[in-house]
């Protein structure tokens, strides 16, 4: 009989009664590193700049809003590797349809919109109807979305209006849009996976789908609910990209390596891949863990390159504390 | 024991009309007939034990009434009502739940979210957390148990018997009238089996019908009022408890007499040397344990759930080593820090949980079989189909040992009954040639006469000389088999004890209350 | 071997229902390989060719040895996700190695061999002590890896890589019999096919890899060295991957880019010839046919006239078809 064992210890069932996952150490940590590091080499310009933190904020929304969709896929235990293209072909329609015209706009995001719904909506399917691995499944249909996307445009295209870059660039006071907008996405993710019955079956679905299916769910729709909003999450990068970029080009998305970069500061939030559990702030500090390091190594004149080699070491080490005292064997 | 026989027969039962019913009920599956024409009768307010080997059919039955399965021909009644379910969920909500012996809990998720998994109290979409821990404590309240499980703890850091409970607040949560169980006291202790006795007497009360499917025939007597025999997919019988005895009841299972349970046990001659040697062995899990083993003899290892049984064996097979003190094998000293190195000195270790532990199922049942002779060799040694290095002929040899039935060696272990597969698990381990075996639970799960069969070659083992350190929460199984028992207790050993000692002696010392010395005594007592 | 017991009358009926029995056993990498493969030389002559077939499966002998390794991974039950990026480094690492010196080559093969060993011996780690899913340790790799080559090289290659290097994938004996043009690469993977296949296959590494993909807990009871097998296995991997990282340069000379996207194709090869991604399951010669598929693949597309970008496309149609095709048929097994 299986029996489901406990294998923590005392110091994480005591972070587990005031649930602060260890994430948020680490990026309080990384901040201190960070503001240490930054007053050392250049006398603290950024961690005594209010702005420039902000900005290092708005530096990490588009990769934010689409975390947090990735995170309702894996807690689904499933997950989504389609997200960088969804996020170039956003960019490269959005900005076609605009043409540089305000009155386009509208049309051009219940454009996009649609496309990612169809997309996720076709991830969805393929895994659980025709049974095929997330991994692959959604590997696949970005290769088809790539494929689109280069045979029908090989540059830049379309332009963005003026009064569209307000998304990219705005700001309420001194609270800039983007700011306001990742909130917004992750508070909402919080509480559909909090508060809402969607939410409590997508748990239960990447928990256990067997017990999932016996306990009367529609679990083929949990799974599709969830990567249909995954793909939003891409579809709303994107337009954030191109209101910055003012123009789409289809290297957006993978340029910015936003799915594996999506799945890596899942999990480093916390959210196991295995699915089940997890949640959207951990995610967000995930994602701002890598803004900070990323802000910090600008400033310091770190080669980009070693950037990229930090963030690796990261990604291991983080989610390395919190597997290593698990008795379980990984795979 | 007459107050309560009277009790039963004055309960309501032939005069009030079954609450459910199965009738002429057949189901095949490809290449086996599972039943064939059942029809039981089961009464509100009563406990009812369905029993049988394994492969009789009693798991088909209960998965036909919990709406899990379609029965070829035949139908279920509910109060009187026919009924036909397509899916669990239907079932359940007519009033029959059941209850799998793997628990169907999530682990990450609350009590509460458990219990309600699937029709969360909300509103437009939102869930009413609050109401549904307030519904959540109702429920475990109605049960009597809310003062030892939360609506809001974690489901995985619940005991094996809480989470018990946490499956039965979820049935009683849909108002279940019929509450199905399968093998419920398997995993449980001493005390939890009580606790759970209580639950179903409760319950019972309210009028519900109780089926419980179980190979513990001793419970079955104590809890049951009725008994149903099943075998080979046809009813044999179905009785009143006070009617029938136990050898009765296993007559009727295997259609002859087992005359005797268990293998007589070894005489002092036939113990041979010390061959394994513990002295104040200690670990993160146990502490301050010592004990011999000699060749030829079964010791018995009894205890209570958690008193460290388990992890015991895991830290003398290099599981989950030991960290001080001293070990020796055949008279040498050693330390083994992990199951290759047991392996290699000629240990063997068959873990409880035979097919999450013991077959990889995927694999042809050959690579099964051979997998510890293989562990031990070389890591890009040559390999043979059927066995190793001279001994080529080892896969069948071992098969016919056995008695495995199968038309190919070549088949997935995982299409394999559950008998043949912990033929497999035990062919793998006499493959190894060891002469230390350590049994965990080696017969839980398993019908009668399989039992039996598992006990004869457990002794088998011994007039060869094996030593065999047998771990067992089946107390009958510790008194008929072990020719001495050590018995644990709280992580430690509690005390020794000798061939045939009572099970309350044994109880006693598992429960901590008595030393070594006065077990004795009660023993000598009850002897006289 | 399944003796299948026919009951029917007739010499031949029996010879020709066990042929049926035997060709229903194929797995379907083999007759998948070969349509395309003839509708490839039906669509241009020279791959009907000996010489042509030589220089196809010169140019996908690299994919087939990164998908032996990866192989192995996977039906370990886990995932190696840094390959990709061993590539880039030994194509980038050894632009700069060399400094356009013909004698630096073999030090230069040896300092990546080297590299490679020490990755996988980490990937090993992380996994097997650490208790990191393979899936987030490779990823987390494949970010040092391709990082670091990048800030080695400082971002472009630094020479070209000198033709006595190249000649690994690019080079062929000339004049051999039968074959003609006989692809060094080809002979490569000829090696280490036989290497694989006898380890896989024929020894106890390869029986203990498929038990622990299928059943980890089952096999460390049984006191199969777990850690030590995975560590193995991702030696063998990484290994593989400079291998073939050194074909890839030696074929299609040096450039920033590649070796982006290698980690995906080559699981989409390995899917394609059988393999479960669950773990247990795994064979060294699908492996390689996988490859070729995947290969003939795009040269059927190219051939077609599709422009690249479709390329893509249909490649991300036909992975997903493999895979429902292969899992579907699964379930109706059960």
């Amino acid at each position: 009989m299986t029996t489901i064992t406990v294998s923590e210890n005392r110091f994480k069932q005591f972070l587990r009664t005031i649930h602060i996952p260890p994430v948020f150490l680490f990026l309080v940590f990384i901040f201190l590193l960070g503001g240490i590091l930054d007053q050392i080499f250049s006398d603290g310009q950024i961690f005594k700049n209010p702005p420039i933190l902000l900005n290092i904020v708005v530096r990490s929304v588009p990769l934010g809003i689409v975390a947090v969709g990735q995170t309702l896929v894996i807690i689904g235990a499933s997950i989504d590797l389609s997200v960088a293209y969804t996020i170039s072909i956003t960019a490269v329609m959005a900005s076609f349809v605009m043409q540089g015209n305000s009155a386009n706009v509208p049309k051009a995001i219940l454009v996009v919109f649609a496309i990612g719904a169809v997309i996720g909506l076709v991830n969805g399917l393929t895994i659980t109807k025709l049974h095929v691995n997330s991994f692959i499944a959604t590997l696949g249909v970005g290769l088809i979305i790539k494929g689109i996307i280069n045979a029908t445009f090989s540059n830049y295209t379309g332009s963005v209006p003026d009064s569209f870059q307000y998304f990219g660039y705005g700001a309420f006071g001194i609270i800039p849009v983007a700011i306001l907008i990742l909130l917004m996405v992750v508070i909402a993710g919080w509480l559909l996976l909090s508060r809402s019955k969607f939410g409590f079956h997508l748990y239960g679905v990447g928990g256990n789908v067997e017990v999932a299916r016996l306990s009367g769910l529609r679990t083929d729709g949990v799974l599709i609910i969830a990567h249909v909003l995954c793909s939003l999450t891409a579809v709303l990068t994107g337009l954030f990209l191109v209101s910055r970029l003012q123009s789409g080009a289809p290297w957006v998305g993978p340029d910015g390596i936003y799915d594996l970069e999506s799945v890596a500061t899942t999990v480093v939030g916390g959210t196991a891949l295995a699915g089940g559990k997890g949640g959207v702030w951990g995610t967000l500090a995930g994602v701002l863990i890598f803004g900070v390091l990323d802000t910090t190594f600008n400033q310091l004149g770190v080669n980009p390159y070693l950037k990229t080699v930090l963030r690796g070491a990261i990604i291991v080490l983080a989610v390395a504390s919190y597997t290593f005292r698990s008795k379980k064997d990984a795979a | 024991m007459t107050d309560q026989t009277l009790k039963s027969e004055s309960s309501p039962i032939e005069t009030l009309a079954p609450l459910t019913e199965v009738c002429n009920i057949s189901k095949r599956f490809p290449g086996v007939v599972a039943l064939d024409d059942v029809s039981v009768k089961f009464y509100p307010g009563e406990v009812h034990a369905v029993v049988g080997e394994n492969g009789a059919g009693k798991s088909t039955l209960m998965k036909i009434m919990a709406g899990a399965y379609t029965p070829d021909s035949g139908e279920i009644y509910l109060s009187g009502e026919k009924v036909l379910f397509t899916h669990p969920q239907e079932a359940q909500e007519k009033g029959i739940s059941i209850i799998y012996q793997e628990f169907n809990l999530l682990p990450e998720r609350t009590v509460a979210a458990n219990i309600f998994f699937g029709r969360e109290p909300s509103k437009y979409g939102v869930v009413d957390t609050r109401e549904m821990n307030k519904q959540a404590s109702a429920v475990l309240r109605e049960i009597g148990v809310e003062q030892m499980i939360s609506p809001t703890t974690q489901a995985s850091s619940l005991s094996v018997a809480e989470q018990q409970l946490v499956e039965i607040a979820k049935a009683i949560s849909f108002k279940a009238k019929v509450l199905i169980m399968d093998e419920p006291t398997a995993a449980l202790t001493y005390t939890e089996v009580k606790l759970l006795d209580d639950l179903i007497q409760r319950l019972k009360s309210r009028g519900m019908a109780i089926i419980f499917i179980s190979h513990r025939l001793i419970e079955v007597f104590d809890i049951a009022e009725k008994i149903t025999v099943l075998k080979d997919g046809q009813l044999v019988k179905t009785t009143k408890k006070a009617e029938v005895t136990p050898s009765d009841v296993v007559f009727l299972m295997v259609g002859r007499a087992l005359d005797h349970y268990f293998p007589p046990l070894g005489k002092p001659e036939d113990f041979g040397d010390v061959v394994l040697r513990v002295t104040d062995a200690s670990n993160q899990f146990i502490k301050g344990i010592s004990f011999e083993l000699r060749r030829g003899e079964v010791l018995g290892i009894a205890g209570l759930q958690g008193s460290g049984r388990t992890e015991l064996a895991q830290a003398l097979f290099g599981v989950a080593p030991f960290e001080s003190g001293s070990m020796e094998l055949h008279g040498k000293a050693i330390a083994v820090k992990n199951p290759s190195m047991a392996i290699r000195n000629k240990m063997a270790f068959v873990t409880e949980d035979r097919k999450s532990e013991g077959i990889a199922p995927r694999q042809p049942i050959r690579d099964n079989m051979l997998m510890t002779v293989r562990a031990i060799q070389s890591v890009f040694g040559v390999i043979h189909k059927d066995g190793i290095g001279k001994s080529r002929k080892l896969v069948p040899m071992l098969g016919k040992q056995v008695d495995i039935r199968t038309d190919s060696f070549d088949r997935e272990a995982q299409f394999l009954s559950g008998g043949n597969q912990q033929k497999v698990v035990l062919a793998k381990w006499l493959a190894s040639d060891a002469n230390v075996f350590i049994f965990d639970e080696p017969t839980r799960g398993i019908d009668v006469e399989s039992k039996a069969s598992i006990h004869d070659m457990i002794r088998d083992l011994t007039n060869r000389g094996i030593a065999v350190l047998m771990i067992s929460s089946e107390l009958p199984e510790i008194v008929g088999m072990s020719d001495r028992i050590l018995v644990m207790w709280d992580r430690q050993i509690a005390g020794e004890l000798p061939a045939k000692s009572s099970e309350q002696e044994i109880m006693l010392m598992a429960t901590g209350h008595v030393d070594a010395k006065s077990a004795k005594n009660i023993s000598k007592a009850g002897e006289e | 071997m399944t003796t299948s017991t026919i009951t029917s009358s007739g010499g031949l009926t029996s010879v020709l229902r066990s042929i049926w029995e035997w060709i229903k056993r194929i797995p379907p990498v083999y007759p998948v390989f070969f349509v395309i493969f003839i509708s490839v030389g039906l669509l241009n002559h020279s791959y009907q060719t000996m010489n042509g077939i030589m220089v196809f499966l010169r140019r996908s002998s690299p994919l087939a040895i990164l998908a032996i390794g990866e192989m192995m991974v996977l039906a370990s039950g886990g995932f190696d996700l840094s390959i990709g990026a061993i590539v880039t480094m030994v194509v980038l690492g050894s632009s700069l190695l060399l400094s356009n010196n013909p004698a630096n080559a073999f030090p230069a093969i040896m300092i990546m061999l080297g590299l490679g060993l020490v990755i996988g011996l980490v990937n090993g780690f992380v996994v097997s002590y650490l208790k990191v899913p393979s899936f987030i340790a490779t990823l987390g790799m494949m970010l040092m890896v391709r990082g670091g080559a990048l800030y080695w090289v400082g971002g472009a290659p630094r020479g070209y890589l000198t033709d006595n290097w190249r000649a690994f994938g690019r080079n062929y004996f000339e004049k051999v019999p039968v074959f003609g043009r006989f692809p060094i690469a080809l002979l490569i993977l000829l090696v280490i096919a036989i290497f694989s296949y006898y380890i896989f296959h024929r020894s106890n590494y390869g029986k203990q890899v498929l038990s622990i993909g299928d059943n980890v807990l089952a096999s460390k009871f049984s006191g199969v060295r777990v850690p030590r097998v995975r560590v193995m296995t991702f030696v063998i991997c990484s290994i593989f991957a400079v291998i073939a990282g050194i074909m890839i340069g030696g074929y299609g000379g040096v450039n920033v880019t590649i070796g982006e996207g290698l980690e995906l194709q080559t699981i989409a090869a390995c899917v394609v010839g059988g393999v479960i991604l669950l773990g247990g399951k795994g064979s060294v010669p699908n492996a390689i046919f996988g490859a070729f598929t995947m290969q003939a693949i795009v040269d059927l597309l190219n051939l077609l006239g599709l422009p690249k970008p479709y390329t893509d496309a249909v490649q991300g149609l036909i992975i997903i078809a493999a895979v429902a095709y292969v899992s579907l048929s699964t379930r109706k097994k059960r």
